[in-house]
């Protein structure tokens, strides 16, 4: 069986990978994207697992909302991709440096 | 009709004319978007209008528990619904003159509102998370929305990211919170915590990244990284909105979330802002004076009176709290004012947003100079403007309540603040204008940012009547 804790260290050690892959990664904006969408999914893994070991429905609905905002930022996120994109010629994140100071 | 469907009767008239809005914009073929924008204004007004005539004489709680309408949320929300209406009319002036105009920038702007607003109505951290990313999304399709300029894609990114992220964490802390009282409502979190204090230190993890969140959306330090970014890349009228109204939302967010929920743990997250307030005050004021660039030197200074602002919450009373909320609305005054300048001395294909544009005005226009004269010493905290009396309040609760090194701490720092608030003033002043280049705008523009840097002066002359509505909004 299953236990609490141990879903609850997976769930922090995905938003651990997901934070450290979005300081780290120095190449593509992409990625970053994914990282977002991991770490999302990480506190849905959260919720899912509290709402099942208290018994209680709120959590798995509060998911669904989740998984609906993440459609929609990814959207959003893509779309502001492709407009750097056509603007820079470049997803690379080191190439995000144009404003300084 | 149902009782819940009045309560939130400002929101469902909000969305239905958002929607409205897209409709007709989506139908008319004109470039300068008059329809879309005058119907864009009779929204704001009709919201405005239907939030005042329905002022709730006590909290009054609808779906379940996750929507609230009490005197703070309505009030809030007609400020809301004001500075819109007066951002709006500054955007209007400011699009027309760079040939960017579309519609989408008002409809974006009234989704923006309404999740400001339920953000302020919110009674359950879902409706907190779904106000915010209502907000959040509309902001970052704002800034990107000026497609051929270098820098706003760029600082659409960052938001982008950078908000992102802030929402994880924000869902991780509510995660943790939920699953340690096993409720998602405030008030059911506050009265547990009340009686069961056995995980006060998972509950502190979890309100951590609460805090986080909140800090990201507010842009303290050491949060801000993508303020100055985005307030420089983004478009003057995507800055001026905002720094201006989400403020507001921002604020709601902190009171609804660390005081309705977690008012339990006020010792905890007191600490936590202290760090936040100090580090938020350094940077900004100390970072600003370096600024060249008149929309990064706002950005920094926004970071500085976030700190201000923390401090009427960590002071931890009523009143406080309503110092803070004194303290965001003027703030949303002044940088409304600040910005408005930044948009009156731009001309086609050209921005004054660097602080060598100020050069001078006074020769150039003395009236205006006057204007951002008061802005100015305003969020300097000079007396008798207007920003002197929100720092006024802010530190007399904060004394008050003990925190003496705190206080010094923030008036020396608001010192340094000062320096280079006045350096704008000295440049427009003392220094000679590098052209002679006529302001030409719109008489509605002059008109209403005459009366908005009057109204900094004016209400800081006359403080007690903002004051008492603070006050009313937090008693009950």
């Amino acid at each position: 069986m299953i236990t609490l804790p141990e879903v609850l260290s997976l769930a922090a050690l995905l938003f651990c990978i997901s934070v450290a892959g979005i300081f780290l990664n120095r190449k593509n904006v992409i990625i970053l994207l994914m990282c977002i969408e991991l770490m999302l999914l990480s506190v849905n893994m959260n919720f899912i697992a509290f709402s099942h070991f208290l018994g209680d429905i709120h959590g798995q609905i509060f998911v669904f909302f989740i998984l609906t905002v993440a459609a929609a930022e990814a959207a959003i996120g893509l779309a502001i991709l492709v407009v750097m994109f056509r603007s820079k010629e470049s997803i690379n994140v080191d190439d995000l440096d144009s404003m300084k100071g | 009709m149902n009782a819940d469907l009045i309560i939130a009767l400002p929101e469902i008239t909000l969305l239905t004319l958002a929607c409205l809005v897209l409709l007709v914009d989506a139908f008319s073929k004109d470039p300068l978007h008059l329809l879309t924008y005058w119907t864009t204004q009779a929204s704001l007004l009709a919201v405005l209008t239907l939030v005042l005539y329905y002022f709730p004489d006590n909290a009054q709680i609808a779906f379940n528990g996750s929507f609230v309408s009490d005197s703070m949320s309505a009030i809030l929300k007609a400020f809301m619904c004001g500075i819109t209406f007066v951002v709006f009319l500054y955007s209007h002036e400011y699009l027309k003159e760079h040939k960017s105009l579309k519609g989408e920038y008002f409809v974006l702007g009234l989704f923006a509102v309404l999740g400001m607003m339920i953000m302020a109505s919110a009674y359950s951290l879902l409706s907190v998370y779904l106000g915010l990313e209502l907000l959040s999304l509309s902001l970052y399709a704002m800034v990107a929305m000026q497609r051929d300029s270098k820098t706003a894609p760029e600082a659409a990114m960052k938001y982008f990211v950078l908000g992102a992220i802030a929402s994880g964490m924000l869902l991780y802390g509510i995660s943790m919170i939920y699953g340690l009282t096993g409720s998602l409502d405030l008030l059911t979190i506050a009265e547990r915590i009340n009686v069961d204090d056995t995980n006060h230190m998972y509950l502190v993890y979890g309100m951590i990244f609460l805090i986080i969140g909140i800090a990201f959306k507010l842009g303290a330090a050491p949060f801000h990284m993508w303020v100055p970014d985005v307030y420089q890349g983004a478009p003057t009228s995507v800055t001026l909105f905002i720094s201006t109204a989400p403020k507001l939302a921002a604020f709601a967010m902190a009171m609804r979330v660390l005081v309705d929920g977690l008012m339990p743990l006020v010792s905890d997250w007191q600490s936590i802002l202290m760090i936040l307030a100090v580090l938020s005050m350094a940077t900004g004021n100390i970072i600003a004076i370096a600024q060249t660039n008149m929309k990064r030197m706002l950005a920094y200074s926004t970071i500085a009176h976030v700190g201000f602002l923390f401090l009427g919450l960590i002071a931890g009373t009523t009143s406080g709290f309503s110092g803070s909320m004194f303290y965001i609305i003027s703030y949303a005054l002044m940088s409304m004012g600040a910005f408005g300048m930044i948009i009156l001395l731009g001309r086609n294909g050209f921005e004054a947003d660097m602080l060598d544009d100020f050069k001078g005005l006074s020769e150039r226009s003395p009236w205006f100079a006057f204007v951002m004269l008061c802005i100015m010493f305003s969020m300097a905290g000079v007396p008798p403007f207007l920003g002197f009396w929100s720092k006024w309040f802010v530190l007399k609760e904060l004394v008050a309540s003990g925190f003496v090194e705190l206080a010094a701490i923030a008036v020396l720092f608001s010192i340094i603040g000062a320096y280079y608030y006045l350096r704008i003033i000295k440049l427009m002043y003392f220094d000679k204008p590098d052209s002679m280049t006529a302001i030409k705008s719109s008489k509605q523009m002059r008109f209403v940012l005459s009366v908005n840097g009057i109204a900094i002066l004016a209400l800081g002359l006359a403080p007690n009547v903002l004051m008492s509505l603070c006050l009313v909004a937090l008693a009950g």
